[in-house]
């Protein structure tokens, strides 16, 4: 029989192919967190269905408390982490939106949860799909947070991000984002390394002050104007040491596997004139449209952002030095003021023209055309009056 | 790359599908990507899966929309869905239905697969299998070895029989795309 591939199989044993949210959930079974409090919601759910089976079929000791909230399940997960046991949880979009004063009380308690994010938009109109407004809104609450592009680095971070929570530098929650369905529900090849070098690679969960341990100690306590700015500050100290302690987990990862992982990765950045930015599952599609305009000769380039908080600020401006135009593609928006990580490039370069381009916003699609227009829309001289592109909807919006 | 579009109602197994076939390609040594598109999230409603696979890692993730292969599980889809759109004069459009004519304008190759019928004659609920296996019979990959393993990984849970009816009528759609397999190039 003739197949319509011309070129040989590969060998690619290696592999399971498996959604983001399986993947999720088998870095979740080999880290074996103690306590999973959780509840359930759409883009999330892969997530957790997959855990529950794990724990169902004693593959892992977590006890999964299905609580009645997010809010709920987040308080849970910092008073175990603060007990002394390791505690994850995962949710998406309005189950964020609800826990979010948690997610605050967690990063100035330094509970150390690592929360997986099935990033969705958020309501309203209601709606289930991709995009990152869920995580912007937890941007300032003083976590750590990732932005994952495959299936393979959702389960990678959810690896390192237990290291990167606990190191005694940081002990902050650490938010792993991946995009809603685009990876959440998106079948793809994973490996998976072994149970016991996971293991080996978390090691034991070590908070240092336990409240179940025999010293005394008070959490949660009031500060007064005299003691609420140093707090907040070491809490901001702690959370700049994340990107500090960062490469020596990367490259301990990379022992492991191969893969190795920095705050943000430039794709033909060597000699690139123009340059996109962004975040996400969309960083290949990206990839794809700079690959088709480096045929015609354009030298243009894209950077992806990972770490998102904190904010690898000077490796960005390293990326962006020698380029001429920039164009920053959000997948959230600032009504009123400009998108987060345009605001965010915009503070770290010098570069004088910087564009903002809002996309995907409620799952809706970007192509490769999309991003060649953007492209060449930076080679044309601005436009003021109209400071924020819309891909992907201008060009609805024009034909009305 | 070989791209196909499936387009189901919420509860036929186009998401199903598209899943099964990336385990299989994997299996036979290709980067597959699969993934879904829902509507409103509810029994019955229009679902559009994608199942891509290609001899090095996949990076586009945009819908597709030029596929060499598109499937319909529920032909009530064509007078709602324009499941025809993009299917280059090369490309295939596989309906499940006995009979029926193409949809205007469209210059692929239509094919009338009466998938309920082969299912029920298996004794499988889904027709998804059935078209599984014509799809890949089509392509000549991946091979019943491949297929099995992957309805073994994927339906795993299943009860014996419900799994026995599956492959049935993955088989039967298997020989049915292997005497309409083409030699095409995919590049």
């Amino acid at each position: 029989m003739t197949s319509w591939f011309t070129d040989k199989p590969q060998d690619l044993r290696r592999f399971r192919v498996l959604t983001g949210g399986q993947a999720v959930a088998e870095a979740l079974r080999q880290i074996d967190p103690d306590v999973f409090p959780v509840y359930p919601i759409t883009p999330q759910t892969p997530i957790i269905e997959a855990f529950a089976q794990c724990v169902a079929d004693g593959r892992s000791h977590a006890r999964i408390l299905t609580a009645e909230s997010e809010h709920s399940a987040m308080s849970a997960a910092v008073g175990a982490a603060l007990a002394g046991a390791r505690a994850m949880t995962a949710t998406a979009s309005q189950g964020l939106a609800y826990m979010i004063e948690i997610v605050y009380l967690a990063a100035s308690l330094r509970a150390p949860v690592v929360i997986a994010v099935g990033n969705r938009a958020l309501s309203g109109p209601i709606n289930i799909h991709g995009d990152h407004s869920d995580g912007m809104l937890a941007r300032d609450s003083g976590v750590v947070q990732v932005y994952v592009t495959t299936a393979q680095e959702a389960y990678d971070w959810m690896v390192m991000g237990v290291r990167l929570a606990e190191h005694g530098e940081v002990l902050l929650p650490v938010m792993v984002g991946l995009d809603g369905f685009t990876l959440t529900h998106s079948a793809e090849p994973v490996e998976i390394l072994a149970d016991a070098a996971v293991q080996e690679f978390v090691g034991p969960y070590a908070y240092p002050y336990p409240l179940l341990s025999e010293v005394a100690g008070t959490y949660g306590a009031f500060a007064m104007p005299e003691h609420y700015f140093e707090i907040k500050r070491q809490q901001i100290a702690a959370l700049e040491r994340a990107e500090a302690v960062l490469p020596a987990i990367t490259r301990s990862f990379a022992k492991l596997c191969g893969r190795q992982y920095a705050p943000l990765e430039g794709y033909c950045m060597e000699d690139a004139e123009r340059a996109m930015v962004i975040m996400g599952s969309q960083r290949g599609t990206a990839q794809e449209a700079v690959d088709k305009l480096r045929e015609r000769g354009q030298k243009v380039g894209v950077v992806t952002v990972r770490l998102f908080r904190p904010f690898p600020r000077r490796d960005l401006a390293e990326q962006l030095r020698a380029v001429q135009a920039i164009a920053v593609f959000d997948r959230a928006s600032t009504p009123g003021s400009f998108p987060p990580l345009y605001l965010d490039t915009r503070a770290a370069v010098r570069t004088p023209r910087v564009d903002s381009v809002i996309y995907g916003l409620g799952g809706r699609d970007l192509t490769p055309d999309d991003i060649v227009a953007v492209f060449d829309r930076l080679k044309r001289p601005a436009v003021d009056a109209d400071p924020i592109f819309y891909a992907g909807s201008d060009e609805i919006e024009q034909e009305r | 790359m070989i791209s196909i579009r499936w387009h189901g109602r919420g509860g036929q197994g186009a998401k199903t599908a598209a899943h099964l076939m990336a385990v299989a390609f994997l299996k036979n040594g290709r980067y597959p990507l699969a993934f879904p598109e829902y509507g409103p999230e509810r029994t019955g409603a229009p679902i559009t899966a994608y199942t891509r696979a290609d001899s090095h890692p996949i990076r586009l993730r945009s819908a597709i929309q030029v596929p060499d292969l598109v499937v319909v599980l529920d032909p009530s889809l064509l007078g709602e869905v324009p499941v025809a759109d993009g299917i280059p004069a090369g490309g295939w459009l596989i309906v499940n239905r006995p009979a029926g004519t193409a949809p205007a304008g469209f210059d692929g190759t239509l094919w009338n697969l009466a998938g309920d019928q082969i299912a029920r004659e298996a004794g499988a609920r889904f027709a998804n299998t059935v078209f599984i296996g014509a799809l890949a019979g089509l392509i000549g990959e991946p091979d019943l070895t491949h297929l099995r393993e992957a309805v073994d990984e994927v339906m795993g849970r299943l009860a014996r029989e419900v799994f026995a009816a599956s492959w049935r009528a993955l088989e039967v759609g298997f020989g049915l795309g292997a005497e309409r397999g083409v030699h095409r190039v995919i590049s």
